[in-house]
């Protein structure tokens, strides 16, 4: 295949994980690392070197907005940014010495978890936890816009938060994705806050944890110009085409659609890593 | 997007060590503010690197067949900030993509980089010092 026909299927492969993944909320990382390593039988450390470059570029582009219209715990953020650091470090080490194939398969048990998450939607769950007084220490309470107001909220269980972080930062580094469904998941069922702040405030991480690990796969040759620029201009474009069509689109039928996309994946991932042919 | 929510007045967390007298301090909204703008900014001009050098490196090497299914990491030249400047100057079209690249990755750390600024100026030392360590961890990867 030549360069310029390669970057043209790609950027279009992208541009649509781009576009899904802010539809439905799930991000178009996940999609990207298994569609260039399944389909353009990409190596998967090119891969991950484009992939996580893409999820800087989109959690910026939409944190930009979002910061500025209030939504995001810009304390939180940072304060669970030292767990996901830790975490992509870490996790940029542990990449050097997994093999290829084991990235495989955790990638497609966590594309599997997703799915499931995707599916199951998101239902209120047991009692709420009391506040945790480590919250008003660390000043993580805040509030978020809501008309006419702004409505106030307090944090819970700040330690369990804190720790799903690092294990996100961890899984964000080894595979190359945002990890925004574990992100979610700490500040969402863990902490307890209300829906808009931890989609606001994962975004807002998202680049961080990201960065972390690029600059440690950037030295190691992961990220190649050739694969990761029609990865990134694709991603982004359709991440901004899917944010506009938020408004509009049948979320339900896409959501379906992208979900189905992902369980596709995640059994190729399955299969490939146990086969041995990454 | 959706319409902007109402603006605060005030800003929702004052510095406890705000005192009468000195110039204010930036408020929590102020830096939200200008955190945004630097992150779209980051992510414009990375963009329109990647763009030029993408379209350079199509127009030059577009017909070369791709061997990407070979990992070939340790023998590129762009694995370093140093190298990829190098390489932009001299008009290398993978070397100007691989700029765009360094300069989205520099975003999020000039976003942390500019709280850290905030969070000193508020005078905020227990958020001075997580933010200083994300930082560190940050120029750690990028550097080390």
């Amino acid at each position: 295949m030549s360069l310029a026909l390669f970057a043209l299927l790609v950027a279009a492969g992208s541009f649509g994980a781009g576009l899904l993944g802010a539809v439905t909320g799930l991000g178009g990382g996940i999609v990207v690392v298994p569609m260039l390593t399944v389909l353009f039988h990409v190596d998967i450390r090119y891969a991950i070197g484009a992939s996580l470059v893409s999820v800087i570029a989109t959690s910026s582009g939409a944190a930009s907005a979002y910061v500025r219209e209030g939504y995001t715990n810009v304390r939180i953020g940072i304060f669970l940014e030292v767990a996901t650091t830790v975490g992509a470090l870490v996790g940029a080490a542990l990449a050097h010495v997994v093999p290829t194939s084991a990235l495989a398969i955790l990638f497609g048990l966590v594309l599997l978890y997703s799915a499931y998450r995707s599916l199951r939607g998101d239902k209120a769950t047991a009692a709420v936890p009391p506040p945790d007084p480590l919250g008003e220490r660390l000043r993580l309470n805040g509030s978020y816009p809501e008309a006419p107001g702004r409505v106030p909220y307090v944090v819970h269980r700040v330690r369990l938060g804190f720790g799903v972080m690092l294990f996100a930062g961890i899984l964000s580094a080894l595979l190359g994705i945002g990890s925004g469904v574990v992100k979610v998941l700490a500040m969402d069922r863990a902490m307890r806050l209300p829906f808009k702040v931890s989609t606001t405030t994962s975004n807002f991480m998202i680049g961080v944890t990201a960065a972390a690990s690029a600059g440690v796969y950037l030295h190691r040759g992961y990220i190649d110009p050739s694969v990761a620029f029609p990865v990134m201009l694709g991603v982004l474009s359709g991440a901004v085409l899917g944010a506009r069509l938020l408004a509009v689109a049948d979320a339900v039928w896409l959501r379906r659609i992208f979900t189905a996309v992902v369980c596709v994946l995640a059994v190729e991932m399955l299969y490939k890593g146990l086969t041995g042919g990454v | 997007m959706t319409a902007p929510p109402p603006r605060r007045s005030t800003p929702s967390k004052p510095s406890p060590n705000a005192e009468v007298g000195r110039p204010r301090a930036w408020s929590d909204y102020d830096v939200e503010q200008v955190v945004g703008r630097l992150l779209q900014a980051g992510v414009i001009l990375a963009s329109i690197v990647v763009v030029l050098g993408g379209t350079l490196l199509l127009a030059r090497h577009g017909s070369e067949a791709t061997a990407f299914s070979v990992f070939r990491g340790d023998s590129s030249t762009l694995r370093s900030v140093s190298a990829t400047l190098r390489g932009a100057l001299h008009g290398d079209p993978r070397a100007i993509v691989q700029l765009g690249l360094v300069l989205l990755i520099a975003t999020p750390v000039a976003r942390v980089a500019l709280t850290l600024a905030a969070f000193a100026a508020q005078r905020d030392r227990m958020y001075v010092a997580m933010t200083g360590l994300v930082l560190a961890l940050l120029l750690i990867g990028l550097f080390s």
